[in-house]
């Protein structure tokens, strides 16, 4: 499958997975796990950042419109698509893997060790960013920070689980040929 | 002037993410006029369609409870009809139909509208339900929502085509206009945003008689419902240190987890109402 259409495929599931299951559980009224920014963390490495932020826009903006707050998701989206091109240069060990492999991955990132890190720290931004703006339109900021960190765990496991369900073959490119 | 351009060229991505979350954080502030800014009543035909899809299937699994629930509701319509009655004076006559007058010379003043709730969520902090009824099934904007059992469950705030967007008693932004059934103190519902199906009751003065277990009644006193719909029972009564109010929490009445058909209430005097209110604000204006 082409790069594109696989995308394209992961977006619209992501979203109908989002807004259709996981926004349907709450434990204790308080957690509700989200995924579907897995669309963002899978992306191309190689893509252009302009290009990334206008992705993750659409994808915040699609969630957006389903749930009918305008804004939150859009805006949690975007931070976490422009922060990710450093994550990834920090977290990468060997020069060039970026280059080898088509998108961040366990394998591709070097160990579970990093990826893990990469995940955890991006979903903590997003959910951060996300009950922060929340706690700025509705006051009670302590309710929020026990959200926000009781919310990362879960949507980590979430995301940990997605990752064994669904393998993603990374195949090894190589231009020394 | 070659600087700036250069700057721009140098911080593009740093600024484009500025402008972004500059144009996020104006919808969220914005999000009354969001439906005129970006193309969002577009946007609530494209959501409202996947939600018609998606509840057919959820439909199909519920069809016991829809059943249940019509049943009683046919129970309670049943229980309505004329002949349960018997007036001694043949003078008396109750006469319902869909006309705006009735013979009796009675304009018809609240207008029930049934609706199918195609997208509802509870764990937000302002949350909304879809129905698909809109402009061309004749809803308008500002119309009450209830529930089959009589239970208040929202207003509408967004109308387009084929859908409408109701605002939920789970909404910041919610207050309704309510009546203790014991005593007939006026009061204001509205929802922290922690529990759904619990609600807070403000303005009831303390030297009000209120008990647990009390009947919570819509007021009747704004446009939107008419007197004497459900909204809950009283669950638990604080009172509030710093005034002299109450702090009441209730149990709503309508069951916000499994809401499938609501009755949109057109006011058809509403019009009316607010031209008078209209002019008599220009005149105290002038």
């Amino acid at each position: 499958m082409s790069t594109l259409l696989k995308n394209i495929v992961r977006f619209i599931l992501l979203i109908l997975m989002q807004f259709y299951v996981l926004d349907k559980i709450h434990l204790h009224q308080m957690v509700t796990p989200y995924i579907y920014f897995l669309f963002i963390l899978w992306m191309p490495f190689k893509l252009n950042r302009t290009l990334q932020m206008i992705l993750a826009f659409a994808l915040g903006f699609t969630l957006d419109s389903f749930r009918h707050s305008p804004g939150f998701h859009s805006a949690a989206c975007v931070l976490i698509a422009y922060v990710r091109p450093f994550l990834i240069n920090i977290l990468i060990p060997q020069e060039g893997a970026d280059a080898n492999y088509e998108e961040p991955s366990a394998r591709s990132m070097g160990g579970e060790m990093p990826y893990f890190v990469y995940a955890g720290l991006l979903c903590l931004l997003h959910h951060g960013w996300l009950f922060f703006l929340e706690a700025l339109e509705f006051g009670n900021f302590w309710y929020f920070i026990v959200k926000t960190l009781l919310s990362t765990i879960i949507s980590l496991v979430l995301i940990f689980i997605t990752e064994l369900l669904f393998s993603r073959k990374q195949k090894f490119k190589t231009n020394t040929i | 002037m070659g600087n700036i351009f250069l700057f721009i060229r140098r911080y593009f991505n740093f600024l484009f993410f500025l402008s972004l979350q500059v144009f996020s954080i104006y919808l969220i502030v914005q999000y009354n006029k969001y439906h005129y800014a970006v193309g969002g009543a577009y946007m609530n035909e494209v959501t409202g369609k996947v939600n018609v899809q998606y509840n057919k299937i959820d439909n199909f699994l519920q069809l016991n409870k829809s059943n249940e629930i019509l049943r009683k509701e046919n129970e309670r319509l049943l229980n309505q009809l004329k002949y349960n009655f018997e007036s001694a004076d043949t003078s008396n006559r109750i006469v319902t139909d869909s006309i705006p007058y009735d013979t009796m010379g009675n304009k018809r003043k609240w207008l029930y509208q049934s609706a199918k709730v195609v997208s509802n969520s509870v764990t937000a902090q302002n949350n909304f339900i879809v129905i698909s009824r809109g402009t061309k099934q004749q809803m308008r904007k500002d119309e009450g929502v209830i529930d089959p059992n009589n239970s208040v469950v929202g207003i509408v705030t967004d109308v387009s085509e084929n859908f409408s967007v109701v605002m939920s008693m789970l909404h910041r932004d919610s207050r309704i206009s309510v009546k203790l059934k014991k005593g007939g103190d006026a009061g204001q519902v509205l929802w922290d945003g922690k529990e759904p199906n619990r609600l807070s009751l403000i303005d009831i003065r303390k030297s009000a008689r209120v008990v647990k277990g009390d009947t919570v009644l819509s007021s009747g006193m704004t446009p939107t419902f008419p007197y004497g719909l459900l909204v809950g029972t009283i669950d638990e009564v604080i009172p509030d240190k710093s005034t002299n109010n109450y702090i009441i929490k209730i149990k709503s009445a309508a069951n916000f987890y499994n809401l499938q058909y609501v009755y949109a209430i057109d006011n058809l005097h509403r019009d009316e109402i607010n031209k008078l209110l209209e002019k008599a604000k220009s005149k105290i204006n002038n």
